[in-house]
């Protein structure tokens, strides 16, 4: 099986049934509500990086669309 | 100054009405600029900058939009091999000529272009389950023309402690290549004065060259996972294809044909596969200490060319007492080559049907340190300076470099420089 498909499977399953357990209250999300905890904290700057390394790298994506959009790859 | 920042908010406001279609009511914008160098050792230079504008409404909706203007110069490599005498190639357009020095990487220093890129996002919740996301996205430089869309559904699970999303996109690229597009694996026609006249160079250039216009297709598919795992630690796990269909040759690259002693006796124009499937693993994990913000992340990817690659980055995000941070930022990359990757042809044997030279698809390895100092203000304003160096050093894939080639660098490292600062209000 390809080595994707299983990780697939097994985000399915933590989805589903391990995740249930894990997390906060609503009141406790003080840190995590903070700017820089956001996941795409820093947006530009990962924005600015991926044109870089899209551009001089053989491959991209993964973190979001890896898209089309630009000539110099 | 609060006056010369609400002037400079409403100009900005009135640019990004005026890209969508002034349909929006003008309150609480919110702006996030930067403006980047890139500069490599001898090489290409760039310098982009950007201007993000987001508007959040009651409702939770969030209307986003970037305008970013970049401008390259500079040589790149052209993937033909160094030589222990100067040689002389065919510019793109086949108007001139450019030269490579003896011992020294090939380098096409005709490379300029400035491109202009506009995309608009719109993300609202649905309810309290489900959230949406849409957005388009356009960008133009002289040979390049790129129209994407893109659209993702959200559902949150387990008291919004995890987050499934599944994400949709096309894109659209036409090309059109500065003196029209190379037939693959054509040999460069260099006027060396061996030519009658202007016109008998002109015919044999012709002949190198395909139809007007090329373009390609792009379907990216995202399964996303956000989990909460405690008050202070947040995950995400993405798995992604990608699927691309039609014009994926790079019109400027070249491969050289050199003999057994080493001597590149003809240039060809590369040829790439007409379709190219991509998959990756990305995951990411933040962990937010007393005073500090780790932020690690992985990525995996594969593809039908061959090439898989790690990524490994580090972002440590140190808190001080007077809302400044220092930011040490760290990226390892390491990518397989391409099936199709080899440094040069060797004369006299047939020809592949795809062939490339271009180390960005050869085996490599990256590196990136960098350092961001920022410092929040009041009304929610805030700047920071970003310093970073990346390193990327091409490898040899065991391929034995005949003759003259033996004492050549065949895989020359390139160093850059990146400087970026950022200011939001």
């Amino acid at each position: 099986m390809k080595p994707l498909l299983k990780i697939c499977i097994v985000l399915s399953l933590v989805a589903a049934s391990g995740c249930s357990s894990l997390g906060v209250q609503p009141w406790e999300r003080d840190l995590l509500a903070k700017d820089e905890m956001a996941l795409d904290a820093g947006a530009t700057d990962l924005s600015l990086d991926d044109h870089i390394y899209f551009s001089k790298e053989g491959t991209s994506g993964g973190r979001g669309f890896a898209g089309g959009g630009c000539g110099c790859n | 100054m609060q006056l010369d920042q609400a002037k400079a908010k409403s100009v900005l406001f009135a640019a990004s009405c005026a890209l969508l279609g002034g349909q929006v009511q003008a309150q609480d914008w919110n702006f996030d600029t930067a403006v980047m160098y890139y500069g490599e050792t001898d090489r290409v230079t760039a310098l982009e900058g950007v201007v993000k504008a987001k508007k959040t409404y009651a409702n939770g909706g969030e209307l986003n939009t970037k305008v970013v203007v970049d401008s390259l110069t500079g040589a790149s490599a052209s993937g033909a091999v160094p030589q222990n005498s100067p040689q002389t190639y065919t510019t793109p357009s086949g108007n001139g000529q450019y030269q490579a020095p003896a011992n020294q990487t090939p380098l096409d220093d005709t490379f300029k272009d400035t491109r202009v890129q506009v995309a608009g996002q719109w993300s609202a919740p649905i309810n309290d389950e489900y959230l949406y996301s849409v957005g388009s996205n356009f960008s133009k430089e002289y040979d390049y023309m790129s129209l994407g869309f893109s659209g993702v559904l959200g559902r949150y699970l387990n008291n919004k402690n995890t987050t499934l999303s599944l994400g949709l996109s096309y894109a659209f690229d036409s090309v059109d290549s500065v003196g029209g597009q190379p037939i693959g694996l054509s040999s460069m026609v260099v006027n060396d004065g061996a030519f009658a006249n202007e016109a008998a160079y002109r015919t044999a250039f012709n002949a190198t060259r395909q139809g007007d216009g090329e373009s390609k297709n792009t379907v990216d598919l995202i399964v996303g996972l956000t989990q909460v795992m405690s008050r202070r630690w947040i995950t995400q796990f993405n798995v992604s294809v990608s699927e691309v269909d039609g014009y994926l040759t790079d019109p400027y690259k070249l491969i050289s044909v050199v003999d057994t002693t080493g001597t590149a006796n003809s240039q060809l124009y590369e040829n790439r596969p007409d379709t190219r499937s991509k998959q990756a693993f990305f995951a990411q994990s933040k962990y937010h200490f007393e005073q500090s913000i780790l932020d690690l992340s992985y990525r995996f990817t594969t593809d039908d060319w061959g090439i898989q690659s790690h990524t490994l980055e580090s972002r440590y995000r140190y808190l001080f007492a007077n809302n400044s941070y220092l930011e040490p930022h760290v990226r390892v990359y390491q990518q397989s080559e391409a099936d199709f990757y080899q440094p040069f042809l060797n004369d006299g044997t047939p020809l592949p049907r795809f062939a490339s030279a271009d180390y960005r698809i050869g085996k490599l390895n990256a590196y990136t340190i960098g350092l961001k100092y920022g410092k929040k203000l009041e009304n929610d304003r805030e700047y920071g300076v970003r310093l970073e160096y990346y390193n990327q050093a091409p490898q040899d894939i065991g391929i034995t470099a005949p003759g003259q080639l033996a004492s050549q660098e065949l895989y020359p490292s390139v160093d850059a420089l990146i400087l970026q600062v950022d200011y939001k209000f």
